[in-house]
């Protein structure tokens, strides 16, 4: 048969621009993905950016909301997020990263902690409103904790647990066998081996993780809609830094809260026209506030990069 | 390269000796390795700072060491020899119970150490207080990413030396017992993977000497650096017998000819045959031995 006769020249050549005439459809077809993705995220962008156009200005960072649209501000719903974060990130960090060195350092590789790795992957694909639910239910009612910035915080922190959880195993699993058996073969313990090695180099990654799970709980409406977050909030909470010993002040954990996307709710279910500017200029900066804390982590991650090349 | 001139006729070795990448030939201060093994000749046996006996080991269900019995002689060098997969690093990694750190592994009979003659494989004995007075150099030099200091400092840290000043004299001794001194004296508090291949490893050894090891593993130290660094550990590591027990892995055999004063030749988990390095390369007892020195296989 022809078919097992060496080819030709003509053929060999032939054949190649044939195949490489497919690499060149790859990579336009996937170029144009990539540009159809981010040209969306930035029409969005710019469309709240115009919207919002008459409303940007300092008044509205500092304004409390208000009937009527052109003095309303987000000043409650800004501090009332980042207060919450608070809440979130000094919970979640601390319970993810210890949950993931248990279960990447000294859990046994058994059936039962295979469970349990499944259900961590899989907790961060339950619903937000179920995590509402749950803080209903739990932080609300049985723990008293009422429709507060602590019961708030815990919530979101509960949701981003897995992403902490997986971002933070993954960084550990990073480090080399051969930096762990250099410190274990200088006689350290298993914690001194994590505490003083396999943690500070994973570092980086671990504060990406925290950080893209931040971005995640910011945008978050349903679940603190669930445990009652108000909507129309025109005082502070109590300020957790005073003038007196001990210097903090733990009320305004128990305060009333309202946060960015609920006001932004809020602004869009009005009748009035008006209010729709308010919302836009809201959403706009509240999708600044992620893609800064993106940038963040795009930045950690490369400094911690270029200290630690293994 | 000098002209063996008055040694007499040594068949295995010569077979051996034109290799490919020799260290000695491209550096003309190491001497040749007949002279090398020459002097070797007349080699004692100190007495044992370690010896293995009836060692039995096992990975899960398979077998990896079969009734090891060897004697480690103080302050001299010994090298393990085999082709890949006989159970040599695992054999030097019973002396620190490195394999305690996987699940599933089982040592069967005893290493002991002396002067107190503890078993260092034996389900009674702390792992951790093993591996505090047996140091090790690993393959791949393993520098922590911290500084060059920290890193030489960590051993004595975990001992609980905190004073500066006793730290910074015993991490200088470190450095210039392990020839890095020099090279890094003004580096101390730059990162230890600025270093080269070579002075890394280096490093390593001055990182395991710090603590004042009983006795010093060598796993493969040099396999994956260049020919003069190759050379610089090579020469570090005779140096070192004066000081401490050295044991060594290795998978060249001009290495084991040139640094050790016993060659011990391992094959499929058992050891084959152990004697003075000069008798082992020139004379072995046994068949398996010479075709292996040989080159026959491995």
């Amino acid at each position: 048969m022809a078919a097992t006769a060496p080819l030709t020249l003509e053929e060999i050549r032939r054949g190649l621009s044939w195949r490489k005439q497919l690499d060149k459809v790859f990579i336009a077809v996937g170029l144009a993905f990539l540009f159809g993705c981010l040209g969306i995220l930035a029409i969005l962008f710019f469309d709240l950016v115009r919207d919002g156009a008459a409303r940007f200005g300092w008044d509205f960072l500092v304004s409390f909301p208000s009937r009527k649209a052109e003095n309303a501000g987000i000043l409650s719903a800004a501090v009332g997020t980042m207060l919450m974060m608070l809440v979130t990130a000094s919970t979640a960090l601390p319970v993810g990263v210890a949950a993931a060195i248990y279960l990447e350092e000294y859990a046994p590789k058994n059936w039962f902690t295979g469970i349990i790795e499944i259900n961590v992957t899989n907790l961060a694909g339950v619903p937000s409103i179920v995590y509402g639910l749950l803080a209903l239910g739990l932080f609300v009612y049985k723990f008293n904790f009422g429709q507060s910035i602590l019961t708030a915080g815990l919530t979101l922190g509960l949701l981003i647990l897995p992403i902490i959880i997986v971002a933070t195993r993954e960084s550990l699993r990073a480090v080399p066998k051969a930096i762990r058996e250099a410190a274990y073969g200088l006689g350290a313990t298993r914690w001194e081996v994590t505490k003083d090695h396999v943690l500070p180099y994973s570092t980086g990654g671990i504060l990406t993780g925290l950080i893209l799970g931040l971005s995640r709980a910011i945008g978050e409406t349903a679940p603190i809609i669930t445990i009652g977050a108000l909507s129309f909030i025109a005082f502070l909470p109590p300020s957790p830094v005073t003038g007196e010993f001990p210097f903090l002040n733990f009320e305004w954990l128990m305060s009333e809260f309202t946060a960015m996307p609920i006001q932004m709710f809020n602004w869009v279910s009005r009748p009035d026209q008006a209010f729709q500017a308010n919302a836009a200029a809201a959403g706009a900066i509240l999708l600044g506030m992620t893609l800064a804390m993106n940038a963040v982590a795009i930045w950690i991650r490369y400094r911690f990069r270029k200290k630690i090349n293994w | 390269m000098e002209t063996p001139v008055n040694v007499p006729a040594e068949p295995q070795y010569r077979q051996v000796a034109p290799m490919q990448g020799e260290p000695s030939a491209q550096n003309p201060e190491t001497p040749s390795l007949s002279i090398v093994l020459e002097d070797r000749k007349t080699a004692r046996a100190n007495p044992a700072k370690a010896s293995a006996s009836k060692l039995n080991f096992w990975y899960g269900t398979n077998q990896a060491l079969k009734n090891i019995n060897l004697a480690i002689p103080e302050n001299q060098v010994t090298a393990l020899i085999g082709p890949s997969g006989c159970g040599k690093s695992t054999f030097l990694r019973c002396f620190n119970r490195m394999h305690d750190l996987q699940p599933g592994t089982r040592y069967e009979g005893a290493i002991t150490l002396r002067p107190d003659n503890v078993n260092l494989v034996g389900p009674e004995t702390d792992p951790i207080e093993v591996r505090m007075r047996i140091g090790m150099v690993f393959q791949k030099p393993n520098p922590f990413p911290k500084t060059v200091f920290e890193n030489v400092a960590y051993g004595l840290r975990l001992r609980g030396v905190s004073n500066r000043t006793a730290l910074a004299e015993r991490v200088e001794q470190a450095l210039r017992g392990a020839a890095i001194w020099d090279e890094v004296k003004n580096r101390l508090n730059d990162s230890a993977l600025a270093l080269s291949g070579g002075q890394m490893q280096r490093l390593c050894i001055a990182r395991a000497l710090a603590t004042e090891p009983e006795i010093l593993l060598f796993d493969e130290p040099t396999s994956a650096l260049d020919p003069i660094a190759t050379a610089k550990i090579e020469e570090l590591i005779t140096e070192l017998r004066q000081r401490v027990t050295v044991l060594i892995v290795t998978h060249n055999m001009q290495q084991a000819a040139r640094v050790s004063d016993f060659t011990a030749f391992m094959y499929l988990g058992e050891l084959v045959e152990v004697d003075a390095t000069s008798k082992i390369f020139t004379n072995p007892s046994k068949k398996a031995t010479e075709d292996y020195i040989t080159g026959r296989y491995g």
